[in-house]
């Protein structure tokens, strides 16, 4: 199994597609941060100006956390796209290629080519995200230094230093149980059709109408809105509210581990029955 | 080679496949024995591929049962499938590696072969100059021979080609040919190999079955089948009025003849050609070409209009 989850890694890192993301990472993170540093402090003295009559604040509050938060907060629609352009190929590129009929003849069952396959999409998510906290946590660390962590979202709150670094840690593990769960939907997406681009197109769709019918108040979705799988998508979130609603995070945690689930069965029902006829 | 029905290593039991409200391959019995090399020859369309793909479990059959090595393709797929290898329709490669290390990703679905054998096959099919290269920059060619290559990784026992001739110039047809004759011969394989190009198989296959609309046509023993085949000659003379009448003469030893594209199609047996011949050269006919035919061309042709079974 080690073998086969090996050689499949090597066949997603040795493809020049897998470093799109990375490469818009590397552009877009330093291109922020930059900007920030260059710009940042008038921005937010203009936002904290409304809360200078009531409140006194000290210290460096436009830090590297300021940024990296801010980084993470506004990434997350941007970072499903890039991450379905590697899951969506994992299955619907080996029908493009031809290679299904290379791989599915061996005396290995489908239900373990399909387990190597989505372990390999799960490792390469949560590298990508990992790469995308090391990146704008350091870069912005670097450029801006330390401090409390000032979070803006209605109303304003101060989370002292000493608390900021678990809290990223844990908020950008969720984030990655986040980023499995849109891998596996374009995963399962990607185990019906012979293009990559059928899987990458229906997971954006898929997220674009979720989040429009989560973000509208409108009562007759009510019902919907609970199912959707984007009311948790931005779970992690939580982990910078004080103090830290848990109960919230682990309904989260199990509502997208449920969409998981749901994908990844399905996909493998869809993978072992499938005709080969690419 | 003699067959025994215990030797037996590919058996398919009324096996068929449905898409929608077409049937692809209908009720379809093959036996392949140990060291053949079978050709399985229909026309395009026919449900050659449709069934080398269930036969490798890449399709699923609407009904019936493959057996491989006595193992169920359907409860025992891992067992079944152990000593074969194959290529199925062209071959495809992860385009942006190279050709070893496509090979070492096969090898690792067998538990991982050893850089020799790697080195071995490359250079058995001729791209051992070309290892490292990635597969993108080979010809359609060089994919054939790289996908023979991938077949034969595991050393398995029944390899399974279809159409490998495809696409190839005659050079590259006639070194598939003999790398499948010295696969039988020296390595004591059994091949399976398609084509629609029956000249290709009348020059390797010892065993063929004809399938035509999903359906067996006839299955058997190639010299037998060979046999049961017209023969005739294809002669190109001049004078032809003189030729022909000539031959009209001739009613003890041509049973029929055919004006066909500037020659004359002659039904006679193959050992009054030298008679035949001399008699023409005497009476002033100039013989421009003589070529005596006994095609499975033929056959395969009479054979999609009537289906019988030889064996």
């Amino acid at each position: 199994m080690f073998r086969l989850i090996y050689y499949e890694l090597l066949k997603i890192f040795l493809k020049k597609r897998t470093y799109i993301g990375f490469g818009i990472i590397l552009v877009i993170v330093p291109l922020i941060e930059i900007a920030m540093k260059l710009e940042g402090e008038l921005v937010i003295s203009r936002i904290l100006k409304g809360f200078s009559k009531d409140f006194l604040f000290f210290g460096n509050l436009f830090n590297g956390w300021f940024v990296a938060q801010q980084i993470m907060n506004s990434l997350w629609i941007h970072i499903p796209l890039l991450i379905s352009f590697v899951a969506g190929d994992q299955l619907a590129g080996e029908a493009t290629g031809g290679t299904y009929r290379l791989i599915l003849i061996r005396p290995v069952s489908r239900t373990r080519i399909f387990i190597v396959k989505y372990i390999s999409i799960v490792f390469y998510t949560v590298v990508f995200v990992l790469f995308l906290a090391g990146l704008s946590i350091g870069l912005a660390l670097i450029l801006l230094g330390r401090g409390d962590l000032l979070i803006i979202m209605r109303g304003i709150l101060v989370i002292p230093e000493a608390d900021v670094a678990w809290r990223f840690l844990i908020a950008y593990l969720l984030a990655s149980w986040s980023m499995i769960m849109i891998a596996s939907i374009s995963f399962f997406f990607s185990s019906f059709v012979e293009n990559a681009i059928g899987p990458i197109v229906a997971t954006m769709g898929l997220l674009i109408i979720s989040l429009v019918i989560t973000v509208m108040p409108i009562e007759m979705f009510a019902l919907v809105k609970k199912i959707l799988f984007t009311q948790h998508l931005n779970v992690w979130q939580k982990l910078f509210q004080d103090p830290v609603p848990w109960n919230e995070i682990k309904l989260g945690v199990t509502h997208l581990g449920i969409w998981t689930s749901v994908a990844v069965v399905s996909a493998w029902w869809v993978f072992v029955k499938k005709d080969i006829l690419s | 080679m003699e067959s025994n029905v215990n030797d037996i290593i590919l058996q398919t039991k009324g096996l068929g496949k449905r898409f929608g409200k077409r049937w692809a391959v209908k009720n379809l019995d093959l036996d392949v024995f140990r060291g053949d090399v079978f050709g399985f020859l229909g026309p395009n369309g026919a449900g050659k591929s449709t069934t080398l793909r269930m036969i490798l479990s890449l399709i699923k059959p609407t009904i019936g049962e493959t057996l491989i090595f006595g193992h169920s393709l359907r409860s025992h797929r891992s067992e079944a499938l152990r000593q074969v290898g194959g290529i199925v329709e062209k071959p495809d490669f992860y385009l942006y590696l190279s050709a070893f290390k496509n090979l070492e990703i096969v090898g690792s679905y067998f538990g991982g072969v050893h850089r020799n054998r790697i080195q071995e096959l490359l250079s058995l099919v001729g791209l051992s100059d070309r290892a490292k290269d990635r597969v993108k920059t080979f010809s359609h060619g060089m994919k054939q021979r790289l996908g023979i290559a991938q077949a034969l990784l595991s050393d398995p026992e029944l390899v399974i080609l279809d159409e490998p001739t495809n696409g190839l110039d005659p050079q590259g047809m006639k070194e598939v040919r003999d790398l499948i004759l010295h696969l039988s011969r020296d390595r004591k394989k059994t091949v399976i190999i398609s084509s629609h190009l029956l000249s290709e198989i009348e020059l390797v296959a010892n065993r063929m079955v004809i399938i035509n609309k999903g359906e067996k046509v006839v299955q058997g023993d190639v010299n037998t089948l060979l046999e049961k085949g017209e023969k005739y000659v294809i002669l190109h003379a001049e004078p032809k009025k003189k030729a022909l009448s000539l031959l009209k003469r001739q009613k003890k030893v041509i049973q029929a003849i055919i004006e066909q594209n500037e020659c004359f199609h002659v039904k006679m047996d193959f050992e009054e050609i030298p008679r035949l011949t001399k008699h023409l050269v005497q009476a002033g006919v100039q013989i421009h070409a003589i070529v005596p035919r006994r095609s499975l061309e033929d056959l395969f042709l009479s054979m999609t209009e009537n289906a019988n079974e030889v064996r």
